[in-house]
């Protein structure tokens, strides 16, 4: 029988194409706008390395102000970043099977090739010791990383993006050229694939969901060439900084740490160290504030850092308030449809059709709908995505970098989709299915 | 056979009670062609929708072919209305996206017969009335007669006992009236059973017996033995006697 209900319900709704295309555009909106936006929360709240969720740490210790803490909305939380001397310390254990320590630079990147017709670009960089890459395992083209004897030279290495290599040297293996940045020359050593953590977990403090950096310099260079940060220093102290040397002896934060603990072990190993290190500093007259020495995984870090806003969940809700709202429409338009063809109903029921048979029929109905509502929604959630795209398109990808339909959220929704619809059906389904068809018949 | 006692049906809104049926009782013989007449809101179309199983009654019997109907579900009443029951309305009531073929197809597909049994049952009913070279008309391509004899094609497709005819000619001129009237005598001489409901004296004397419900009762009720006659030679008399 359903190959014949499954003719019926085409033929009713090709009976009727203006309200059929109004239902299955009502459907298909409400689709659209749960797939984007559900793709935008999937994307702002996914943690992009779960694989090493309980592998991976970012260290965090509380030397700010004794007076008050240093985020007034979360006072338990220690800064996100370290000073130079804590990240220093803390990255000297032995205990991490990986540790590293960096932040976010910036500089002018210019062909090493004085033939070279590529222009130079104004980049940001992540300086970096050398176990940033294959504890995060980033993916490369061509060549590799450098080894941490690099960040001790340091020596003139660098990593470049997909993006810089292309711009470059066309995309081509470039291992071994050389490149320029500021007024030095670098090695290239390394060229990433396509990589785009999203969020960029392991630095939420400096725009948590923008692109990774366009290069990768070795930590070493840091006090050599006196880089500063691009990204965020914060300081709470009022100190005499004069020199390179004094920032770096002051109490401003600008450093992330991140360890790699492979067991319980040598997390409670690490976690004693911590405490160690923070005991004996506080003998010397600094961390006044209570002891807040944490190591927190990646999924707590996104949570602790309020990467994932609380617009975004609300932003979810108000999408399936829409949807809902699209599906009562609906349900009130098959009511109408339903009801509109009372007599045809009470004709099938005269010639032998139970109340189920006519149930199943305008139901079968209402799934051919949200099937097509379904389709034309996933086409409108791509079109809506696209859109979101060319709208936040800029040198740099930002946000658009999750604008791809994932098949988590699209099955998800589609699923929803089809058995709401269905529900939908349902009591419009019911309601036809009852009535009395005597009284339909001499009506019709 | 077709058998009510003492059937009551009332129809109940807040304000008034309708007894459309009162202590009706009837009795319709297989292979009966019979009548059924009265003035308006007597309780005709309420009398056959409850022989039609498309509604129920409040109190008394009805057994059709042997099979009480109280207390039926709605699936058996639907397989028992399917099964014995053909129905011509007068309005015609095709499903007019439907072409004739897929018209007449409808209360077979509801049995669930075989393709080709349903096939060769939609052909003979449509040889039957004439229309099998209009197979693949749509309702809206044929004229009201042919309307009507596609749909008595439909109500016989499935070899039902009995057809209800609910004023099958009130939507059609004379010449096609009487041609839906041979009709329907030449299926009664092939053994089906039928009621027809109708206002036109002509119509129902030509039915081998006629019921007169008059205030949801039949007004001359007698047990079945007593009136039974062969009607198609008496019938031209009572048509003299009345004009």
């Amino acid at each position: 029988m359903m190959g014949y209900y499954l003719k019926l319900a085409a033929r009713s709704l090709a009976r009727n194409p203006g309200l059929t295309s109004l239902m299955v555009l009502a459907i298909a909106l409400g689709i659209a706008v749960c797939v984007v936006t559900l793709t935008v929360h999937h994307g702002m709240s996914s943690n992009p390395i779960w694989w090493k969720n309980d592998r991976l740490y970012a260290v965090t210790v509380d030397a700010w102000d004794p007076e008050r803490p240093a985020n007034e909305k979360r006072p338990a939380l220690p800064p996100p970043d370290l000073t130079w001397r804590d990240a220093e310390a803390i990255t000297r254990s032995d205990t991490p099977q990986r540790a590293v320590r960096m932040f976010k630079g910036y500089g002018v990147l210019s062909a090493g090739d004085p033939a070279s017709k590529a222009r130079p670009e104004q980049v940001l960089a992540r300086v970096t010791t050398a176990d940033f890459f294959d504890m995060f395992e980033v993916p490369f083209r061509f060549g590799n990383g450098w080894k941490s004897a690099a960040d001790t030279g340091p020596e003139p290495v660098i990593v470049l993006s997909e993006e810089m290599n292309e711009h470059f040297f066309g995309g081509a293996d470039s291992v071994g050229k050389t490149i320029r940045w500021d007024d030095r020359e670098y090695r290239v050593i390394g060229v990433l694939e396509h990589w785009h953590p999203a969020p960029k977990f392991y630095d939420v403090n400096n725009g948590a969901f923008d692109d990774p950096e366009e290069i990768y310099i070795p930590f070493g260079w840091t006090d050599k060439l006196e880089l500063r940060s691009a990204g965020n220093t914060n300081c709470w102290k009022p100190e005499d900084i004069q020199s390179f040397a004094d920032f770096l002896r002051s109490e401003c934060v600008w450093l992330q740490v991140w360890v790699e603990l492979p067991d319980a072990a040598a997390r409670e190993r690490m976690q004693s160290y911590l405490d160690n290190y923070v005991a004996g500093e506080r003998r010397n007259g600094r961390f006044q504030r209570p002891n807040n020495n944490r190591l927190t995984k990646v999924d707590q870090w996104l949570a602790d850092n309020d990467v994932v806003g609380n617009d975004s969940p609300m932003l979810v809700a108000l999408a399936f308030a829409f949807f809902t709202v699209c599906l009562i429409n609906t349900v009130g338009l098959l009511l109408a449809k339903f009801l509109g063809s009372a007599a045809l109903t009470g004709v099938r029921r005269a010639l032998g059709a139970s109340r189920k048979q006519i149930f199943l029929q305008h139901l079968t109905e209402a799934g051919l709908l949200a099937s097509l509502g379904a389709a034309l929604g996933v086409v409108l959630a791509g079109a809506g995505l696209w859109g979101l795209r060319i709208m936040y398109a800029s040198p740099r990808e930002g946000l658009t970098g999750l604008m791809h339909v994932n098949a988590w959220s699209l099955v998800i929704t589609v699923a929803l989709a089809i058995g709401a619809s269905l529900a939908a059906g349902l009591y419009p389904a019911w309601r036809v299915g009852r009535l009395a068809p005597a009284v339909y018949l001499k009506s019709q | 056979m077709l058998v009510m006692r003492h059937i009551s049906k009332v129809f109940r809104t807040d304000l008034i009670e309708t007894h459309a049926l009162r202590d009706f009782s009837l009795e319709v013989a297989e292979g009966d062609f019979v009548a059924v007449t009265g003035p308006s809101g007597s309780g005709k179309t309420t009398f056959l929708n409850v022989a039609g199983l498309l509604e129920g009654f409040d109190t008394g019997s009805y057994s059709l072919d042997g099979v009480d109907t109280s207390g039926l579900s709605d699936d058996a009443r639907s397989r028992l209305r399917n099964e014995k029951i053909g129905f011509i309305f007068q309005s015609f009531n095709l499903i007019p996206d439907l072409d004739i073929f897929d018209n007449v197809d409808v209360p077979l597909r509801y049995r669930r017969m075989k393709t080709a049994e349903r096939r060769e049952r939609i052909t003979s009913a449509l040889d039957l009335v004439g229309l099998a070279s209009r197979a693949h008309h749509l309702p809206s391509q044929l004229s009201g007669g042919q309307q009507q004899r596609v749909a008595i094609a439909r109500a016989i497709a499935g070899d039902p006992k009995f057809l209800l005819a609910d004023e099958p000619t009130g939507n059609l001129d004379s010449l096609m009236a009487r041609q839906v009237m041979d009709l329907l005598e030449q299926i009664n001489e092939m053994g089906t059973t039928i009621v027809l409901v109708t206002h036109d004296p002509e119509l129902a004397r030509r039915a081998q017996r006629n019921v007169q419900i008059i205030d949801g009762q039949v007004s001359d009720y007698r047990p079945y033995e007593s009136h039974v006659r062969p009607v198609r030679e008496a019938a031209p008399q009572a048509a003299g006697a009345t004009t």
